[in-house]
């Protein structure tokens, strides 16, 4: 076993070599602008892209033509939601998404914002998940665009997209996911969950980075999108900007791979995640789970570890990769935002590990990593006053803390 | 973030971990900090009666590698000196000592605090003691 072990799955991921394998020949030999209509070069550039197209879809369970391909999911998630209130401006200006979505979706709903667009920000129940009878309170004639995420980043919460879809579906209001977590993890499909628009991305199931696609639905209904970048009209006139071929074969590759092998791969995932979390619950008093632990990805585990702080910890786990939603590992000495809107106190945030399970991962990395924080848990309780002070019989809530 | 090789001795290798009797009136604690903030320091001293000179020192913190080590130094510095010596440990000195860098500062500051907490209790004791009648403990 090699050190530092990886669990930061949700980060990104490693690249899997048989996606590389596919990628190489289109950085030399095949090396031709797949814009190109006239000669052989262009002709095999296309002929992969759409190769690519074609693999992407048939995870999702969309046509090749509702690909759009872009420079990662924050570009696509930019490019829905600009691209959908641009176009549909005229029929109304309202947007609902959730308080735990990525930035990329929150910030680009907060420009909007200033640009004279009302936006909705559901609560979360404590579990993670949406109320679904408050998105459906939350409609009003004016909402064009519902977006929530398929699957949380830190918490790894399945939204229940399948009835956010129809209920969207019901009402005439498009919908988009951010799918950037689930693609390729647990069974995606557009057409079963009423999905109109879907970002993609190559990086977090084994793919490239800098690659991405829009999912844009075709036909009931036909969604449209105003282009956010100007040029040569490429990708139907959405997405202007040269082919990306190397990548795109990549991000291609890896949906394939991901296609045949999810259901084993689900399997395993979910065994190696099972196994961390009841060692660790075996060896510890005082954790805490994060988020619904039955509408979750199966690489997810987040665990709050009591009295002990995230980054403290980290520091004594130092050769396994892993992120807190401790403040101290944030720039901006924040709290995780997505913990927080789960109801939990800033203690309960601080103390938090996000553990993620990737393809690459080993059942004895797993033994390892849950033996090395166990340890290091016991060893900084010894260090905690507040551990100390609960073992005495103090409510913690009741102290008044000199706060600094 | 990189930590200095004094910080991650500190963490590794805590000094002076653990507990004295805080109803003792010859050991002061100070407890600063908060939970919610992301760090929590108890620091406490024995101090000789006779000589005023801080014979023991302990912590418990509950925050990052910083803080560890912040509060960790502080006790290291505490013993052998007086009351009024240890209430010129500025945290300046602390952050120097641990080359901590801009965003780690508010980890000195706490631990300055702390022994200025720790004083004030040990002095509170020793004056309530000096007024009140012998052997009367105080809430």
């Amino acid at each position: 076993m090699k050190t530092p072990i990886y669990l930061d799955n949700h980060a990104t991921t490693r690249m899997d070599p048989r996606v590389l394998e596919a990628m190489l020949p289109y950085f030399t030999e095949k090396f031709g602008n797949a814009a190109s209509r006239n000669h052989e070069f262009g002709w095999e550039a296309e002929k992969a892209v759409d190769n690519a197209r074609k693999q992407i879809a048939d995870l999702i369970g969309a046509t090749a033509k509702e690909i759009v391909f872009t420079s990662g999911a924050t570009e696509s998630d930019n490019l829905a939601i600009k691209g959908v209130a641009e176009m549909y401006a005229e029929k109304g200006n309202h947007i609902i998404t959730a308080a735990t979505e990525h930035k990329a979706v929150l910030d680009t709903c907060k420009k909007l914002e200033k640009h004279g667009y009302r936006v909705t920000y559901l609560p979360l129940k404590g579990d993670g998940l949406i109320d679904l009878d408050m998105l459906r309170e939350s409609f009003t004639d004016k909402t064009i665009l519902v977006t929530i995420m398929y699957a949380n980043n830190e918490i790894g919460v399945l939204q229940p997209i399948a009835e956010i879809g129809k209920m969207c579906r019901e009402r005439g209001v498009l919908f988009h996911t951010d799918g950037v977590q689930a693609i390729g993890k647990v069974p995606v499909d557009v057409n079963k969950d009423n999905i109109d628009i879907m970002s993609i991305t190559g990086h977090k199931l084994y793919g490239p980075k800098g690659v991405g696609a829009l999912y844009v639905r075709r036909r009931n209904p036909r969604v449209q999108i105003t282009a956010q970048m100007d040029g040569g009209g490429h990708e139907r006139g959405m997405r202007s900007g040269t082919l990306n071929v190397p990548a795109i074969v990549g991000l291609g590759e890896a949906c394939a791979i991901a296609r045949r092998e999810m259901p084993e791969e689900m399997k395993r995932m979910r065994y190696l995640r099972d196994k961390l979390k009841s060692k660790l619950e075996a060896g510890l008093d005082e954790v805490f789970i994060n988020g619904s632990m039955e509408h979750r990805l199966p690489q997810n585990l987040n665990m709050s570890f009591l009295y002990v702080e995230g980054e403290s910890l980290l520091m004594g786990i130092n050769d396994v990769a892993v992120s807190s939603g401790s403040a101290c590992t944030s720039a901006t000495l924040e709290p995780s935002y997505v913990l927080k809107a789960l109801g939990l106190g800033d203690d309960l945030a601080h103390s938090s590990i996000r553990f993620g399970i990737g393809r690459f991962n080993t059942e004895e990395e797993i033994d390892y990593v849950a033996d090395k924080v166990i340890d290091v848990v016991k060893k900084l309780r010894e260090l905690s006053p507040l551990y100390e002070m609960v073992k005495e019989g103090v409510d913690l809530s009741k102290v008044q803390w000199a706060a600094h | 973030m990189a930590y200095s090789d004094k910080v991650l001795d500190h963490y590794n290798h805590p000094r002076n971990v653990g507990s004295l009797d805080k109803s003792a009136s010859n050991v002061g604690t100070g407890m600063v900090g908060a939970p919610e903030c992301g760090d929590v320091m108890k620091l406490q001293i024995q101090v000789n009666d006779e000589s005023g000179v801080i014979e023991d020192a302990k912590f418990k913190t509950f925050g990052c590698g910083s803080a560890i080590a912040s509060s960790s130094l502080a006790t290291e510095w505490l013993k052998g000196k007086t009351v009024d010596q240890a209430l010129q440990i500025k945290n300046t000195d602390i952050v120097n000592e641990l080359s901590l860098p801009p965003v780690k500062i508010h980890c000195s500051v706490l631990a300055e605090d702390a022994i200025k907490a720790a004083i004030g209790d040990y002095r509170a004791k020793q004056s309530s003691k000096a007024s009140a009648p012998a052997e009367q403990t105080v809430a």
